[in-house]
């Protein structure tokens, strides 16, 4: 009977994830810092587990940036998202796999208010055919693509290279995962775990050998905040929050990040750059940053995808600390070149020991 | 006449998000916004709750509006079911129907996010683009994207992308027929007639403060919404 009872309770924090046949919507961020995890997932779905994956050029932006950053209007957002879903009904499908965690909170709140609001449903029907001569069916599920890649860890560890052992100790890789709150705080039903108990990336890394950092501000938002960073004013609170994250974290030594949201990604990322500008402060064990994945990324990396074909060079934290680590064969000269080999330069390496540009003190608030 | 009240209750984020707050001040609690700003969501749900309109009018005028990042951690926490995020989001959308956005040094902001991510969208097809992440107004972006931005063209072609061109993939070209979709559904449902407040109100502020005005992101009006921080705004309200 107590087996029965917590049956019954952990189901709530399961979901249903198609296992064939998605329409694939891009996401601008994933697309603008990390296109090689883009372009592994449909690599791996399509080559490796012969899924159909379909993508429509004529999907567009969501608008969710700007919805969140409150320059569109929720009944226009609602509309463009009818939109996506009228092409994916003309296209014959059910099930969208999205690739953003924005896009995802979106797609979330926009189903659950058509469910309690219905009449604002057909209002956005209307408002669609009226705008485009097109109408649309609700899609069977939604996934975001870490789902996907969560359904199916078990084909990935089975296939696997690299598993997550550090390579000098034999334990394995320490690994701080950070969801990103619009996968599922606002609506936990739609997420792996819900929001109390997220599963979707620890059940990445646990199937594929690392171990799980848990940590204090574990939970707390990367920092992006839409309008707190679109503004160049406003970046202090971004900045705050991800330190907030860095410096919780530090003391138990991770091995590297691993992000949900390419939004949280690239802030995990780039603000370990500033903040080593502003303060000399410079994260991670080795003192070379801590290397930030998204979840392709690592994915690619275990199954044996070259580090340079899946976009790490696009990183501003090194990565080679971790592929060293792995033991993952890679070719420093190829880092920056061209599809064609063609060499285009190499960035310039940060100063991060500069104290010149040191700020006075820790500045971790505003008013 | 309808209230200002009547006009939120209009917005179906207003209504799902307010339902009873018993001011425990979870939401403050939880929130990243107070940790960095001079804010406290359980107030501002408080003020709402209280159905003053003239109270209502001076939080619409205010810096408070627009402090919160809608990470939402609020929607997962509160005991009883208030969303204090979907009352901003209806509150910043009233606030810039009736132009009271330019009286808060923040709300003027909203400027540099419509001549940005607004354009972007109706230009591009894209809230973020490359082409728009201009290193000098991203230094946070640092050395590698400065490469990948001088070199996007290379750096996109390696990664599989299909940037600028036909067909589907990274950053393809959405095409004029797709653009006009999206403009014709931002006509239809009010996104470009919040645009175009943004636009008036915004002009009428900056010929107010004596700011130069002009087209995209290269005027005086744009750079101070976009990159200027006072302070003075820490000691307003």
């Amino acid at each position: 009977m107590e087996n029965n009872n917590q049956k019954f309770i952990w189901r709530e924090y399961q979901k249903e994830i198609a296992d064939d046949h998605f329409f694939y919507v891009r996401s601008c961020i994933r697309q603008a810092f990390f296109p090689g995890s883009e372009t592994f997932f449909l690599s791996f779905m399509r080559n490796q587990l012969g899924k159909d994956v379909f993508e429509d050029a004529r999907h567009t932006t969501c608008t969710g940036i700007g919805f969140h950053g409150d320059v569109v209007p929720h009944e226009t957002i609602m509309t463009v998202v009818a939109r996506h879903f009228a092409l994916m009904t003309e296209a014959g499908y059910r099930h969208v796999a999205i690739s953003c965690v924005t896009s995802f909170g979106i797609y979330s709140e926009i189903l659950e208010t058509w469910k309690h609001f219905p009449e604002i449903e057909e209002k956005i029907h209307q408002k669609l055919i009226l705008a485009t001569g097109r109408d649309f069916n609700k899609p069977d599920t939604i996934a975001h693509t870490s789902d996907i890649i969560y359904k199916f860890r078990n084909e990935v560890a089975a296939k696997m290279k690299y598993p997550l052992i550090n390579l000098n100790t034999g334990e394995p890789l320490k690994v701080v995962e950070h969801i990103g709150c619009h996968y599922s705080k606002m609506f936990p039903q739609y997420g792996v775990g819900g929001a109390e108990f997220p599963q979707v990336l620890a059940g990445m890394i646990k199937a594929w050998g690392g171990e799980v950092v848990d940590y204090p501000e574990r939970r707390h938002c990367c920092g992006f905040g839409f309008r707190q960073y679109l503004v160049q004013a406003n970046r202090g609170y971004s900045a705050a929050n991800s330190k907030k994250k860095f410096d919780s974290m530090q003391s138990y030594e991770p091995d590297f990040i691993l992000c949900n949201c390419p939004g949280c990604t690239m802030f995990m990322d780039k603000w370990q750059y500033t903040i080593a500008e502003l303060e000399d402060t410079v994260y991670g064990k080795e003192g070379l940053g801590i290397p930030v994945l998204t979840y392709e990324e690592l994915a690619g990396l275990v199954l044996g995808y070259d580090p340079w074909d899946l976009g790490l060079q696009m990183h501003q934290i090194p990565v080679e600390t971790l592929l060293d680590k792995l033991g993952i064969n890679y070719d420093p000269e190829k880092k920056f070149i061209t599809q064609k080999g063609e060499n285009i330069g190499t960035p310039l390496i940060p100063q991060h020991y500069n104290i010149g540009l040191k700020t006075a003190g820790t500045h971790s608030g505003c008013c | 006449m309808a209230t200002l009240f009547d006009q939120l209750r209009q917005d179906v984020r207003f209504v799902e998000g307010l339902k009873s707050c018993m001011n425990c001040g979870v939401c403050t609690a939880i929130c990243p916004a107070a940790g960095f700003y001079r804010y406290d969501p359980r107030i501002l749900v408080n003020i709402v709750q209280h159905e003053d309109e003239e109270e209502l009018i001076a939080l619409l005028k205010s810096e408070t509006i627009w402090y919160c990042g809608q990470c939402m951690s609020c929607q997962t926490r509160c005991p009883r079911g208030n969303v204090p995020g979907q009352i901003i989001m209806s509150l910043r959308y009233l606030s810039q129907k009736l132009g009271y956005f330019t009286e808060s040094e923040k709300g003027r902001q909203q400027f540099a996010i419509k001549r940005t991510v607004g354009d972007n969208i109706l230009k591009y097809g894209y809230c973020v683009y490359p082409d728009g992440i201009i290193p000098e107004m991203h230094p946070e972006q640092g050395p590698v994207w400065e490469w990948i931005f001088k070199h996007r063209n290379e750096v996109y072609d390696r990664m599989g992308g299909n940037y600028k061109k036909d067909g589907p993939g990274v950053f393809r070209k959405i095409t004029d027929e797709t653009l006009d979709e999206l403009k014709e559904i931002f006509r239809v449902t009010g996104g470009q007639e919040l645009f175009d407040k943004i636009e008036e109100f915004s002009q009428i502020k900056a010929r107010q403060m004596g700011i130069e005005f002009g087209e995209g992101t290269d005027n005086d009006y744009f750079r101070y919404t976009y990159s200027i921080d006072t302070g003075d705004h820490c000691k307003a309200d």
